[in-house]
């Protein structure tokens, strides 16, 4: 096994102390040390908010977009280069809110790429208005009445749109979300990790001890089947009284490099494109046809 | 026939519904002409629907190379009734309008009326209305006394994928149109000599802009359908197999400018395209290319706006949005090709330039542009080398401490490719250091944005487009245009050596050099623009030392044809 600290960044943590973010960052780390890649294999893909930052306390490539647009970028770069492991680092105003149409369509797309969203409930860099995924009722500066419209279910989502790989981990048990990102980093098309986290600046409700009261795990039960898809979703939106994490949906499916035929060939960064042929007859047969 | 030349050329309308494929067979004339020898100029009016309505399809045919539309016809073909009423007062003086009066009931037919019973000729085909189109080019090409051997071949290229039967009764149907012409229409007034065959092919501007950036290896393209930029998509995945390159049709046009972002920071060249509004959702992601320092080439064919406006029109009112489209300061170069051949030459460079700089490029054009087909000598993809300016797979080895945006001298940072060099690439959205990590440093902030703006517009400014010069010196009224007037410019300029003429194919940086060398004394000086604020004059007002005198404008969403120019003149001139 590698050593982590080949994934070992010198840039400055900016992150609140005790923010889920260190046990998210740390989960990460451990992952990619399990895989056979260098860092220069690596690229994380992040948007804007606290999750977008991860990718510069990581030694690999990072591309750190705008706000919303982490997907986009993310599977493009896989496109163009199939041999890198894309890993996108977004958050649930990024990932859902912001992004939300990229969020339906590239799980509809099935780029090969890992997508794990940061959500905890809030957002933290604009200090506490709420998110996509804010319970009912909680408060803020903005919802002075509480928040009135109803959450973002995004693993029940994911699953309806045909996502081929579905999970849930928490920040707080970071070996269970380091087993997890590997399994969707080793899933054969877009696979989503969703990571619980407290705020611990802005989200006053759903502590550290709120989550440690309602988080079991759904490989405990043993009767449990990852390819059920009916049941996936009745677990996905499973909220209030116990919370499940792990894997809530499996299914392999073609791959959209496969569907277009980009496995069987070099990485297109890799081409060079025939353009010798760009000939009288093809320009021509272009009006005709 | 046409009013300026007797016999030298003239202009052929067909109209009818949305659906009759008057597009098709418009082509199908205009290459048969093409193949007999003469220049030609056509466009698609069209409106935003799929079935009905109203559009027609206008070629202009002549024995000398042509530029631009006529506003009257010669010969107009009337497929359906409404197109009678619509275009009988768009003929010339000896004009004809053909039409078939058993099927509209309409009882005129003499004079310049020119009754065909086409809508029979195609029932007795195979008992439909499906020959139509067909009919009404063979009559044309009857009319034209054009050899039919011309059209047949065509149709044949043009149906070669159908069954054969349908070639055959496409070409059977195209030749009674063309024997009922010959036989019942004795004038030869249309007969037009030849020029002599040439080797040469018809393109639109979106094609050759497809084309151009395939030949660029362009490996990537992203877009969202948006009218008047969508052909530039039907091309690119019309070759998508041949050249193994990805075309995406991506959710939005957000998503469509990130994605290639997204593809050009992992190394390969990429595109997107679409129109004013489309171009709207994608400004972010235009100030994401220039802070990030991603190669990236964008297509703006312009439609008349605010919001939707007039999908299907033309417009040129595009030019302050994209001169300023994006927040913050930074470097943008932006073509405005004005022919078929720049767009495809434009094209290419615009890859090598935004490579070269690590800048966004933005290529202008407009509907009038886009949908216009000209005949062109073969396009030559090797007259543009190809410079990607990146750090190569081999000498990206064992690089150590990569430093993304390393301040130099030029402002450019040597770009190395993610995986192909050893170490690893920070890139950042954020106002970043040179390692491309985030940082707040007010001193790296004067560097950076120097870097992305100062420096690298300084060089930019020193590869311009040279303004396109002609009959400036003897002119008494000078005539500036950028991007589709060109050919309107030209014509004009062709025909009356006292206009002189000056087209940018380059808007940004604007060629200060050349511009401001030139000398306009005792000279009436217009823009000649598609829009309603004349944005030309003021950008060269603003930048140059050109004193505009006034601005001829058009924007009513049709294009500035040789008729409107030569009348705003004339009254100018009053």
């Amino acid at each position: 096994m590698k050593d982590i600290n080949l994934f070992k960044s010198n840039d400055e943590i900016t992150w609140c102390p005790g923010c889920g973010n260190f046990g998210i960052l740390n989960a990460i780390k451990k992952t990619l040390v399990k895989l056979d890649k260098q860092p220069n294999e690596i690229l994380l893909v992040s948007g804007i908010g606290q999750a977008a930052k991860l990718p510069h306390y990581i030694n690999c490539n990072c591309f750190n977009g705008l706000h919303g647009r982490a997907l986009p970028v993310a599977a493009a770069a896989k496109i163009a280069n199939r041999k890198l492991t894309v890993i996108v680092t977004t958050g649930d105003g990024d990932c859902y809110g912001e992004g939300g149409n990229h969020f339906i369509h590239n799980i509809r797309r099935n780029v090969d790429i890992t997508v794990i969203v940061h959500n905890n409930q809030i957002y933290g860099l604009t200090k506490g208005q709420a998110s996509p995924t804010t319970d009912i009722g909680y408060i803020t500066k903005v919802q002075t009445q509480g928040v009135v419209i109803e959450p973002f279910h995004s693993l029940a989502v994911a699953i309806v749109l045909g996502c081929g790989f579905v999970a849930r981990g928490y920040s707080g048990n970071s070996d269970e979300l380091s087993e997890l990102i590997l399994a969707g980093i080793n899933h054969k098309g877009l696979s989503l990790i969703e990571v619980l986290q407290p705020c611990i600046s802005f989200n006053k409700k759903n502590t550290h001890q709120w989550y440690s009261e309602r988080i079991y795990k759904l490989a405990e039960d043993s009767q449990y089947d990852t390819s059920d898809k009916f049941l996936a979703i009745k677990r996905a939106i499973e909220w209030d009284g116990r919370i499940p994490t792990g894997i809530f949906y499996k299914k392999e499916d073609k791959t959209y490099e496969d569907n277009i035929n980009l496995n069987s060939r070099p990485a297109l960064v890799e081409t060079q494109m025939d353009v010798s042929n760009i000939s009288k007859n093809l320009l021509d047969s272009l009006s005709l046809d | 026939m046409g009013d300026m030349a007797m016999n030298t050329e003239f202009s052929i309308k067909i109209a009818g519904e949305a659906g009759q494929g008057m597009q098709t067979i418009g082509l199908v004339l205009a290459k048969a002409c093409r193949d007999a020898g003469f220049y030609i100029f056509a466009n698609m009016d069209y409106m935003s629907r799929i079935r009905g309505g109203n559009n027609f399809f206008q070629l202009r045919i002549s024995h000398k190379p042509i530029f631009t539309l006529r506003q009257n016809a010669d010969i107009i073909i009337a497929l359906d009734k409404a197109s009678v009423d619509l275009y009988k007062y768009n003929l010339t003086q000896e004009g004809i309008l053909i039409f078939d009066k058993d099927e509209f009931k309409i009882e005129r037919s003499e004079g310049n009326f020119f009754h065909a019973p086409f809508y029979k000729i195609a029932k007795d085909i195979n008992g439909t209305d499906l020959y139509i189109n067909s009919v009404a080019c063979g009559l044309i090409a009857g009319f034209i006394r054009l050899k039919f051997d011309y059209i047949e071949n065509v149709l044949k290229n043009t149906f070669h994928k159908k069954s054969g039967d349908i070639i055959i009764e496409n070409i059977r149907a195209a030749r009674l149109g063309h024997d009922y012409a010959v036989e019942n229409f004795k004038g030869n007034i249309f007969s037009l000599t030849c020029p002599g065959k040439r080797k040469e092919i018809i393109l639109n501007g979106n094609e050759a802009i497809a084309l151009g950036a395939l030949s660029a290896q362009c490996q990537f393209y992203s877009a969202y359908p948006m009218t008047p930029s969508t052909s530039i998509m039907d091309t690119m995945a019309h070759y998508s197999e041949i050249f193994s390159i990805v075309v995406e049709q991506a959710e939005d046009e957000i998503a469509a400018v990130n994605m290639a972002i997204g593809a050009s920071f992992a190394g390969v060249r990429a595109m997107t395209a679409t129109s004013g509004g489309g171009f709207a959702l994608m400004v972010e992601g235009l100030s994401l290319a220039a802070m990030t320092e991603t190669p990236i080439v964008i297509v703006d064919a312009q439609r008349p706006a605010p919001a939707t406006g007039f999908p299907t029109r033309t417009e040129q009112a595009d030019l302050e949005f994209i001169l300023h489209a994006g927040h913050g300061e930074f470097a943008r170069a932006i073509y405005s090709p004005g022919t078929i051949e720049q767009c495809f030459y434009l094209a290419m460079k615009a890859f090598n330039l935004a490579e070269k700089f690590q800048i966004p490029v933005l290529i202008l054009t407009d509907q009038h542009l886009a949908d216009s087909y000209r005949n062109i000598p073969i396009l030559d993809s090797r007259k543009i080398p190809i410079a990607r300016h990146i750090i190569s797979r081999e000498d990206s080895i064992n690089i150590a401490g990569y430093k993304r945006y390393q301040l130099t001298e030029t402002g450019i940072s040597p770009r190395a490719i993610p995986s192909w060099i050893s170490d690893v690439i920070y890139v950042d959205s954020d106002e970043h250091n040179e390692a491309g990590h985030i940082t707040e440093d007010a001193q790296m902030r004067i560097k950076m944005v120097n870097k992305r703006f100062h420096k690298k517009m300084n060089l930019l400014s020193e590869e311009v487009e040279p303004p396109y010069i002609e009959n400036l010196d003897n002119a008494s009224t000078v005539i500036i245009g950028f991007g589709s007037t060109y050919g309107v410019m030209k014509e004009l300029a062709q025909m009356d050596k006292k206009i002189g003429f000056i087209h940018l194919s380059q808007v940004w940086p604007l060629p200060l050099k050349e511009l401001n060398s030139l000398s306009f004394e005792g000279k009436h000086v217009l823009t000649v623009e598609n829009n309603a604020s004349a944005q030309l004059a003021k950008l060269l007002k603003r930048e140059t030392k050109i004193k505009i005198d006034d601005s001829i404008l058009r924007y009513d969403g049709r294009p500035i044809d040789i008729d409107y120019l030569i009348e705003q003149i004339k009254e100018r001139s009053r």
